[in-house]
């Protein structure tokens, strides 16, 4: 106890909520690591008393599991790029061009996430439907984009409102056409944002389900959508395989991503006044 | 003497109907001129056409007699130093100055030359591995400025530079600036609202208000002969009566002065606060009742009531000794200005 006392109450209190926070943020992806590598495992031990990979081979031998897991991948990736491509200009755009229909898309981007998304991915399904797009990758793609368009455009035009217009105007002035200009100051002075926004987008893409599965069925099974089937169909192990494999890429590029933008932009970048 | 830079007729008339109109003027080789004038006077807008930012509404910017007011800023032979810096600050202190360099594909061992010379002159050798973040505001403008320079400009334009950092710092930079000028043979437009360091360090001062040019002239004669009521109280400390000219003669209350003139009308008697000096025996005087004495540092400011109204006068610590507060004290006024009503200069009398 003395250790607390000298600690003073603000500090106390402090600790209590890190706890909690760990608690609570940390408790069920510990659970989930654990249930994964379980054999066997009592309700009220606290570790499971048989470990066991046999689980982890099981989905890492399925073949259609794992053509899920690859589908997951190449979809985020397209997704990621066909988002920068559209979203970055725009994104310039946004940040640059005071035009009056600013406010109406911000409104209407938001808009899209205020929904319900089923009602949303219905209404576009009737529309995928006649343009034949269900059960496609374009469908897939597209319905993904739908979802990133939001932060892919806006965290960016953020970014590059951060660019002041002077320092673009310094770099022409010491000889830079607006192209180089955009190329070594503008992106790379945004580059902390835009990739913030491509994890986000990639990740969201990953763990998209519900317009996947909606527009995807039967051919186009990701991880997300696989999920559920194994949930049903499986102990929990296997979903905690599952769970941990679905996990991992984003704790990776969370962390990566992190390192990266803090190492040289978060420094240098964000410290200037 | 030749001309570097020429500006003729030139006007920009924003959107909103705010601007600048009938700017003419000119900087000869290895002169500093400075454009002065309250805040939204337009400064920036004649600086930022020369830079090639804004696109004039019509006239011509001629520089080393060839117009370039068609060409984008980088194709420009002037280089700008902005109030805010704007370093790169993705980029190490090395990169900012290198990066117009390496654009022109200039030799890596050229570059590293020029950069270290450039660095010597504005006293920051060592700092190329920094970053702009690292940098207090006086070593980012100077490196702003080293970047500037590197471009070797026919004209070097400044956006109130200094105004973003502290009273001794700006004064250091001031004569940095000067001696810098004077190395590299300079030439210079400056923009600044802040009339006692235009006078300090330009050879032509170009005063503006409300978009357009009230005079053009050496610091000393915007000082001592300004062309209007504007400048006038712009520039230094002036005290301003009211009077009327009727018959050859200004009436300031039932003061009398005589006037050779044939204006009739308001008038406005600007005089200086050293140009009011304690009379002597000799001269004719004015009863002035010594109000308020305010020290600052080697002279003071009294303020005194006359019958021409409230004046304000300086005088130096022994003349401070013999006045006594509440006393009235015999002065004279050596040199004043007379303005009509619309702030022309009518007349200037003594000095
Ligand atoms: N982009 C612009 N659009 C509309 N008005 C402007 C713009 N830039 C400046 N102005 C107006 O033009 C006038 C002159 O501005 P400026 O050249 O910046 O003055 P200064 O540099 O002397 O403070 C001001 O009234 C200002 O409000
Ligand atoms: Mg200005």
């Amino acid at each position: 106890m003395w250790y607390f006392r000298t600690l003073g109450k603000r500090k106390i209190i402090e600790f209590i909520f890190l706890c909690l926070f760990m608690l609570f943020f940390f408790g069920p992806l510990l659970n989930l690591l654990l249930l994964a590598f379980a054999g066997e495992w009592q309700y009220p031990d606290i570790l499971p008393s048989v470990w066991s990979l046999n689980w982890w081979s099981f989905v890492l031998q399925d073949e259609s599991l794992v053509r899920s897991m690859w589908l997951s991948f190449v979809i985020a990736t397209v997704v990621t790029l066909i988002s920068i491509i559209i979203c970055i200009p725009a994104a310039y755009a946004f940040a640059r061009i005071r035009f009056p229909l600013r406010r109406f898309f911000l409104f209407s981007f938001l808009l899209t996430n205020a929904f319900p998304k089923m009602g949303l991915y219905v209404a576009i399904a009737v529309l995928f439907y006649q343009m034949n797009l269900m059960n496609t990758f374009t469908g897939i793609i597209l319905i993904h984009i739908i979802n990133t368009l939001m932060f892919m455009t806006w965290i960016p035009s953020a970014a590059f409102e951060n660019v002041h217009k002077s320092q673009e105007e310094a770099a022409r002035d010491v000889g830079a056409s607006p192209l180089r200009v955009f190329w070594h100051i503008t992106l790379p002075m945004a580059k902390p944002g835009i990739i913030v926004a491509s994890v986000f987008t990639f990740l969201s893409s990953l763990n998209e389900a519900e317009g996947t599965f909606l527009v995807g069925v039967p051919n186009y099974q990701t991880m997300p959508v696989t999920m559920y089937s194994i949930i049903a169909d499986y102990p929990s192990t296997a979903g905690a395989v599952f769970s941990v494999i679905l996990t991992l890429p984003t704790i990776i590029l969370l962390f990566a991503a992190r390192r990266f933008v803090g190492a040289d932009a978060f420094a240098n970048g964000f410290k200037m006044k | 003497m030749t001309i570097k830079l020429e500006i003729e007729h030139l006007a920009k008339i924003y959107p909103t109907g705010d601007g600048v109109k009938q700017i003419d003027f000119y900087v000869n080789e290895g002169e500093l001129v400075t454009l002065l004038g309250p805040s939204g006077c337009g400064k920036t807008t004649v600086l930022r056409s020369v830079g090639g930012f804004i696109e004039p509404t019509s006239g011509t910017i001629k520089i080393n007699n060839k117009e370039v007011h068609h060409l984008p800023p980088e194709k420009r032979p002037s280089a700008m130093v902005f109030q805010s810096y704007n370093l790169w600050p993705h980029m190490t202190v090395y990169d900012n100055l290198a990066f117009s360099m390496k654009l022109k594909k200039v030799k890596k061992k050229v570059i590293q030359e020029k950069v270290t010379e450039v660095l010597k002159l504005v006293h920051l050798l060592g700092m190329e591995k920094k970053y702009p973040s690292e940098l207090s505001g006086g070593q980012q403008q100077r490196i702003a400025l080293a970047r500037a320079l590197l471009l070797e400009p026919e004209v070097l334009l400044l956006d109130e530079p200094f105004s973003a950092l502290d009273a001794k710092l700006r004064h250091e930079l001031r004569e940095e600036l000067r001696e810098i000028q004077a190395k590299r043979n300079l030439t210079m437009l400056f923009v600044t609202h802040d009339q006692e360091e235009a006078l300090s360090i330009s050879d032509k001062i170009v005063v503006m208000n409300n978009g357009h040019i009230e005079q053009i002239a050496e610091p000393q004669d915007v000082y001592n002969t300004p062309a209007s009521l504007f400048v006038a109280q712009f520039i230094g400390r002036m005290n301003f009566v009211k009077g009327k000219a009727v018959n050859n003669t200004i009436r300031i209350g039932d003061l009398t002065f005589p006037f050779d003139d044939a204006y009739t009308g308001n008038v406005t008697i600007g005089v200086r606060p050293e140009d009011i000096q304690l009379a002597d025996n000799r001269t004719s005087s004015i009863d002035a009742l010594v109000d308020k004495s305010m020290m600052l540092g080697h002279f003071a400011e009294i303020t005194l009531q006359t019958k021409m109204g409230s004046l304000k006068m300086f005088v130096d610590r022994e003349q401070m000794k013999q006045i006594a507060l509440k006393s009235t004290i015999p002065i004279h006024l050596n040199r004043f200005l007379i303005f009509n009503e619309t702030g022309e200069v009518l007349n200037i009398i003594g000095g």
